[in-house]
């Protein structure tokens, strides 16, 4: 049996998703701006994946969705539009967002730094959780920017965007969330939360990738990261991409219909997931799992280092992922573990499991069979369980790596 | 940057066999118990390296003949990824038929030798090299502990990069010879940096003694000082032309304070040099007039030609001075 528990990082593309893409390769190709027939003939469909994004995220007709190329972009307009509008060209000189974003933000960030914008990395809580009342107390007269993710891609938790929403409203400041890793997977109502800019990717709920889209409250101005050809109403140039913008249309609906009975089957496969491998001693798991997306587990497990632990559930076809140092090809400790627990332990020993609406109950029965055997061999292995103790004078020093 | 890296590289993709092998079923995974050793009347010794929350550990056990000094068995424990397993395994087996002091000569450049499955072939990719250097550090300390020593004893040189094993004074030579100015070439040229990059600058995975950066940086400062002292030893002989900027500044002002400021002085001036730009033709040499020298007459005409020809006699005749 072949088990994807990776889903985190991308998923499966739907073949009904698939299935609505197929047309607009060879049968309907023309461009879209174009003004014969040829073109013509992708507008129904554009329309109709330009509704169901709008339907799936409560937008208002007043508000736009651009579709972009993915997240990244979508991220990268937001923190570069908003620094050039309010920061360079503006009163401004400041930008909040925290410890446990996406590269995608914390690069652009850390270059904005170099440009001369200040910027604030907001710390998270033991259970990864960014603060309302830590966000309030960083705003000044000088912020122009805060930018929360919605959910974290390692440990699933979910922010308190409602609240930071409401804050930054209140304090007239603008306010940008990272959705990839929330929307598709719990509901997400942009009427009933006050954001300006919200980043998503189709990928990430059964969409193909390459595609993407930035939410716009109000239509308001932000000027754009692409000039060209003044697609999308001027706001991101490029020819419309026909297939990938119908399919994640098409993903964004089969997602979010009926998203309450969608979470409750996932969630019920990973609560059994996750008891079931909380029964192994000396492990634990990120978070709460009632303010957590309903698919992901972040589990700590003693004395087995993470790469060790993703060969031995890649030997048994398991794909799942890990943030430990040895992992990456940096070999940089993952910030996201050490922001939410100065044990550095876990930043070695973290493994993360992420489902799916594909995911079956048999592959969660192979899962927690195979990930107990794995366990097993390993800490057979691991120096954290010898017995026998090191000769005097034998004994390690203190970690000699940085992190 | 080139057209092979566009993609990452598939990290496990680049493990030898021997590396899988190992690390799915390595040989001498376990530990040696003081009674089993106390019976056949040899010394067990046991030590550590690195810990969990530095994401790598190394538990070795050697089992030592005290009259020949030979370990006869040695076993590991392991926390760590693939690599770090497998490495620890050949490292036991290194180890094991080897005098406590043979032992010691294993470094991490032969561990990782003996996990390729072809001598040409790396048995791991960059930035995996270093797991096997714990498997050296971890030999050093059992040895030390076997034999009452200090472990810096047996290092006879500063390594910077222990995953190429290159020293202190290697990467010092090199720079000289070849003129470095980069890390990139040092790299090229010594392999040092090349691996888990920790010695370039501080920041990395490990904390060094000493990083590239520092070392390129007081290598080149010493060679320039050199050329300096060089050239001013060299005195008048040193070609003016090839002087930096600051040499010739210096040289501009040298001649002046012995040939002309005190004239100047004696009439209530002075003079300072601002800049000097070299042109095809010329080297203008800009100065500034202070005092009663400002304005007066003689500071465009008289005193400036003397300036002039004093400068082109003593360092270049390509020297035109502009007073600003």
């Amino acid at each position: 049996m072949k088990v994807y528990l990776d889903n985190n990082a991308t998923t499966m593309v739907d073949p009904l998703v698939v299935e609505a893409m197929m047309p607009f390769f060879s049968e309907i190709y023309g461009n879209p701006s174009s003004l014969h027939k040829f073109g013509t003939a992708s507008h129904p469909a554009l329309s109709k994946a330009i509704d169901q994004m709008y339907k799936a995220l409560n937008a208002s007709d007043n508000d736009d969705i651009v579709f972009t190329s993915c997240a990244t972009e979508s991220n990268n307009w937001v923190l570069k539009s908003v620094f050039n509008d309010h920061i360079v060209s503006g009163e401004k000189n400041h930008i909040i967002t925290t410890e446990v974003e996406h590269p995608s933000v914390l690069a652009a960030c850390k270059a904005l730094e170099k440009e001369g914008a200040k910027i604030t990395y907001l710390p998270v809580n033991s259970e990864g959780i960014v603060e309302a009342h830590v966000v309030r107390s960083f705003i000044t007269d000088k912020t122009a920017l805060v930018s929360v993710m919605w959910a974290s891609n390692e440990t699933g938790m979910i922010n308190p965007i409602k609240e930071i929403g409401a804050i930054c409203k209140e304090k007239g400041v603008l306010f940008h969330s990272d959705g990839v890793q929330a929307i598709g997977k719990i509901p997400v109502d942009l009427q009933d939360v006050h954001v300006d800019f919200v980043s998503m990717s189709a990928h990430k709920f059964h969409g193909p990738k390459g595609i993407g889209a930035l939410y716009i409250r109000d239509s308001q101005p932000l000027s754009p990261l692409l000039h060209g050809g003044e697609q999308m109403g001027g706001r991101r140039s490029g020819t419309l991409n026909v297939p990938y913008i119908v399919g994640m249309g098409k993903a964004i609906e089969l997602a979010t219909t009926n998203i309450e009975e969608k979470i409750a089957t996932i969630r019920a496969k990973r609560d059994r997931l996750e008891d079931a491998l909380l029964e192994l001693s000396d492990t634990f798991v990120v978070g709460n799992r009632e303010n957590r997306t309903p698919n992901t587990i972040l589990i700590s497990i003693r004395g087995v280092e993470g790469e060790g632990m993703l060969w031995d559930l890649n030997n048994g076809q398991i794909g799942a992922s890990t943030g430990s140092a040895c992992a990456s090809e940096d070999l940089q400790a993952n910030t996201v573990m050490l922001a939410i627990g100065a044990n550095s332990e876990l930043a070695h020993t973290g493994i993360r499991l992420s489902l799916s609406r594909f995911t079956t109950d048999s592959e969660i029965d192979y899962v927690i069979a195979h990930f107990k055997k794995a366990v097993e061999r390993l800490r057979a292995i691991s120096s954290s369980y010898a017995k026998v103790q090191p000769t005097v004078g034998g004994e390690s020093k203190a970690c000699e790596l940085h992190h | 940057m080139a057209k092979n890296d566009l993609l990452g590289a598939s990290l496990w993709d680049a493990y030898s066999n021997k590396v899988t092998t190992l690390m799915n079923n390595p040989n001498h995974q376990g530990e040696i118990t003081p009674e089993e050793v106390e019976k056949n009347g040899n010394k067990l010794i046991v030590a550590d390296f690195g810990a969990e929350s530095c994401g790598d550990a190394v538990r070795l056990y050697w089992e030592v003949d005290p009259k020949t000094d030979i370990i006869v068995n040695s076993k590991f424990k392991s926390f760590g990824c693939g690599t770090a397993i497998a490495s620890s395994d050949i490292m036991t087996e290194l180890c094991i038929g080897k005098t406590v002091k043979e032992a010691v000569k294993i470094t991490n450049i032969d561990v990782e030798f003996a996990l390729r499955d072809h001598p040409d072939v790396p048995a791991v990719p960059p930035q995996k090299m270093h797991c096997s250097v714990m498997a050296y550090d971890v030999i050093k300390k059992a040895a030390s502990l076997y034999l009452g020593v200090d472990e810096g004893s047996f290092e006879e040189e500063i390594i910077v990069c222990e995953c190429a094993r290159v020293s202190l004074r290697t990467l010092q030579e090199v720079i000289r010879l070849n003129d470095l100015t980069t890390i990139e070439q040092i790299t090229d040229y010594t392999k040092a940096g090349g691996f888990c990059k920790s010695c370039i600058r501080p920041g990395g995975h490990e904390k060094r003694e000493y990083y590239l950066v520092d070392i390129l940086r007081d290598t080149r400062k010493e060679m320039d000082e050199e050329k300096m002292r060089a050239a001013a030893d060299a005195g008048s002989k040193a070609s003016f032309e090839a002087m930096t900027l600051v040499q010739q500044i210096k040289a501009i002002d040298a001649v002046i304070d012995e040939n002309v400021r005190q004239f100047l002085i004696m009439d209530g001036g002075n003079m300072e040099v601002i800049d000097v730009k070299p042109s095809p033709d010329y080297i203008d040499v800009y100065i500034r007039y202070l005092g009663a020298c400002n304005g007066c007459a003689s500071s465009a005409t008289g005193t400036l030609y003397a300036i002039e020809a004093t400068l082109k006699e003593k360092l270049s005749k390509k020297i035109r001075v502009l007073p600003i």
